[in-house]
């Protein structure tokens, strides 16, 4: 009997075909896909311009949240650290795909190769997100090295260097000001695209043996490192490949919106992303995706709450503020009486299982 | 040489500032493994109990009115009471979670009280005027300096002394230094961890409203996010004092201050505005020569 590779949840089940086989080994990728294409499909038919930009938005944050559950999830050590990679990434490809002819004035301390040519969008995305990935790899061989509070702590420190010095380094990244008119190509589809994208690679690299070895890190750091797992290499492998799908979140971001400011890639949105991760649940891909869809829901509810609504004839709205407020409420609730978020740490399994899963 | 002084008496200063909320953060931390991000909103939330919440850029005074014996007294109060309101509300029913969920826990306090603040006060700067006779110049060794500087160090070695005194001979104190050891055993041995933990968020919330003063005098103006700053670099003093350890942790207050004031006195001017990025990366360093910190303090090390 053999249990294929890519899943740890296979079931001990013998004669199934390997159709069968294979659709139970991915159906907690399925079961997060296909209600994607799904949603993306109805609004593209039927939603609004509004809706449209809602569910774009939201497919994004997939991708950010996903790439920190990368982290996040399968080490236990939290990062505050991690949007620092997005906003890398998002300067990267803002240098090469953005405004040729203004380039060489507003930001003249670009090397040469940037400031005076232009890049294809695609090698530009490319270039972004390895160059992400290098950051976050970096970073990581000095980080890794504490123990996971410390670890934690010092992720600020990440979060903080690279805002104080793309704030201040103004002849490369406009200061403070916002870098406008970067080319707007991501579409629903687009957005869409790169979420799937993102939850196989997590799911692709939990399920293998590198995976599954910083998870067992995260169960019990001394059991894990006593059976020959390397605390250090485990996390930064994991660190890495976060900063990757960081960066091509960030990428998204800067093609979404067209303008990229520094300020966006600071403490509120490694809150909102750190509220929707633990929302949904830290300890499966699962509770990433889910955790960005409810409070994504959530979110909006309030912001068009806030902007104002009518009961009666009479017009009320709430006062500005109060959805970061909910926010906060709902994540200090779900702390307190659902300390592993709304999917348990648990995925989505094939439903004829009925507890003959392996290993549980 | 009267700038070496200047530059020295800064660093001391600054120092000391860092070193009140290092050892604020270190004091919870200690009994029960949580890093507070309130703190800074603690911080924040006692400076702006001097003033009446409106939008105004120079609002009215508050507690800012009363007299400098009332004053003190009245922010330590708000301070405390707050801190006693974060503990029981949300942290005490998630005493048993692990470190790491206390941690996204006690930021998302601080999200939730910071937008507070701005919901009551507006989040636009405001000036304050207290303390206005400090801000004259004394002499001392042939130097001038700012009288909320000297009152800033005074104050701190004021409490550094207190709490040394508090936790070394007051049995309250041994019974922090017990828990912060061996929670479990502390316990066992007639510690009411309750009252322990209550006791160490009141001392934060002291040691805070504190802070809140001194930052007022010296700057004058109010800020969302006034507290935030200082309670960073607090967090990194512990880090770098060593998880745990109480004297690490002002020891560490002391090392960022004085790289700070370094860095702002020696670094050419057109690379000052890079100053915190600065400090950061020098913490870094430190942890890469020593990644458990300066004092390692054993009991932090779960045992197997």
């Amino acid at each position: 009997m053999s249990v294929s590779p890519l899943s740890p949840h296979a079931p001990a089940t013998t004669d199934r075909g390997p159709a069968e086989r294979l659709l139970r080994c991915w159906f907690p990728v399925l079961a997060l896909i296909v209600p994607l294409f799904a949603v993306a499909i109805v609004s593209d038919l039927a939603g609004s311009v509004m809706i449209q930009r809602t569910v774009t938005e939201a497919l994004i944050r997939i991708v950010v949240v996903v790439g920190i559950y990368v982290f996040v999830g399968n080490t236990g050590v939290i990062s505050f650290g991690s949007v620092t990679f997005m906003a890398i990434a998002a300067y990267a490809t803002g240098w090469q795909t953005c405004c040729e002819a203004l380039k060489p004035i507003t930001m003249p301390g670009l090397p040469e190769f940037l400031r005076d040519h232009s890049y294809s969008l695609f090698p530009a995305a490319l270039a972004a997100v390895a160059l992400a990935a290098l950051a976050a790899f970096v970073t990581g061989l000095v980080l890794m090295r504490m123990s996971g509070l410390a670890a934690s702590i010092s992720t600020l420190a990440v979060l903080f260097i690279v805002n104080v010095v793309y704030s201040n380094w103004d002849s490369v990244t406009m200061g403070t000001a916002s870098m406008v008119g970067l080319p707007r190509y991501v579409t629903l589809w687009v957005a869409l695209g790169a979420a799937v994208l993102a939850i196989v690679v997590a799911w692709l690299y939990q399920s293998s043996r590198f995976g599954l070895a910083v998870r067992a890190t995260r169960a019990d750091e001394v059991a894990a490192a006593a059976c020959g797992v390397s605390l250090y290499r485990a996390r930064l492998l994991a660190f890495t490949l976060s900063g990757a799908l960081m960066g091509l979140g960030g990428v998204l971001t800067a093609h979404f919106l067209g303008t990229v400011s520094i300020n966006s890639f600071f403490l509120k949105l490694t809150f909102i992303a750190l509220a929707m991760l633990v929302v949904g649940g830290m300890g499966s891909l699962a509770g990433a995706v889910a955790g960005v869809v409810v409070t994504s829901v959530v979110i909006d509810v309030f912001r068009r709450l806030e902007s104002g609504f009518s009961i009666a004839g009479a017009n009320w709205s709430l006062p500005a503020g109060t959805q970061e407020l909910v926010l906060a409420g709902v994540m200090l609730l779900i702390l307190i009486y659902r300390k592993d978020g709304l999917m348990g740490g648990r995925e989505f399994h094939w439903p004829s299982n009925r507890g003959k899963i392996a290993g549980t | 040489m009267s700038n070496i002084v200047q530059i020295l008496a800064d660093a001391i200063s600054l120092g000391s500032l860092y070193a009140l909320v290092a050892l604020a953060i270190g004091l919870v931390f200690g009994v029960m493994k949580l890093i507070n991000f309130a703190q800074a909103d603690y911080i924040t939330i006692g400076a702006y109990a001097l003033v009446v919440p409106s939008a105004s850029v120079t609002p009215v005074l508050l507690l800012g009115a009363l007299p400098v014996a009332l004053m003190v007294p009245g922010v330590m109060l708000v301070v405390t009471l707050l801190a006693l309101a974060t503990e029981r509300l949300a942290f005490r029913p998630m005493r048993n979670a692990n470190p790491a969920t206390l941690l996204i826990s006690s930021f998302a306090v601080s999200y939730f009280l910071q937008h507070l603040v701005m919901m009551v006060h507006t989040g636009r700067p405001k000036s304050v005027g207290i303390g206005n006779s400090l801000a004259g110049a004394v002499e001392v060794l042939g130097v001038r300096l700012p009288g909320n500087q000297i009152l800033t160090m005074a104050v701190a070695a004021v409490l550094l002394v207190a709490l040394v005194f508090f936790l070394k001979k007051t049995p309250m104190g041994i019974q922090m230094r017990a828990a912060a050891e061996n929670f479990q055993m502390a316990r066992l041995m007639g510690v009411r961890a309750n009252r322990v933990i209550a006791v160490a968020f009141v001392m934060s919330g002291i040691m805070a409203a504190t802070v809140s003063l001194l930052l007022v005098i010296q700057t004058g103006t109010l800020d969302i996010r006034m507290g935030l700053m200082p309670v960073i670099f607090a967090f990194f003093a512990t880090v770098i004092g060593g998880m745990g350890s109480l004297p690490g942790a002002a020891l560490g207050g002391f090392i960022v201050g004085f790289i700070s004031v370094l860095l702002q006195a020696f670094l050419p001017a057109e690379l000052r505005a890079f100053r915190d990025a600065g400090v950061f990366l020098l913490v870094i360093l430190i942890l890469l020569v020593r990644p458990q910190g300066l004092i390692v303090d054993r009991a932090a090390k779960e045992r197997v």
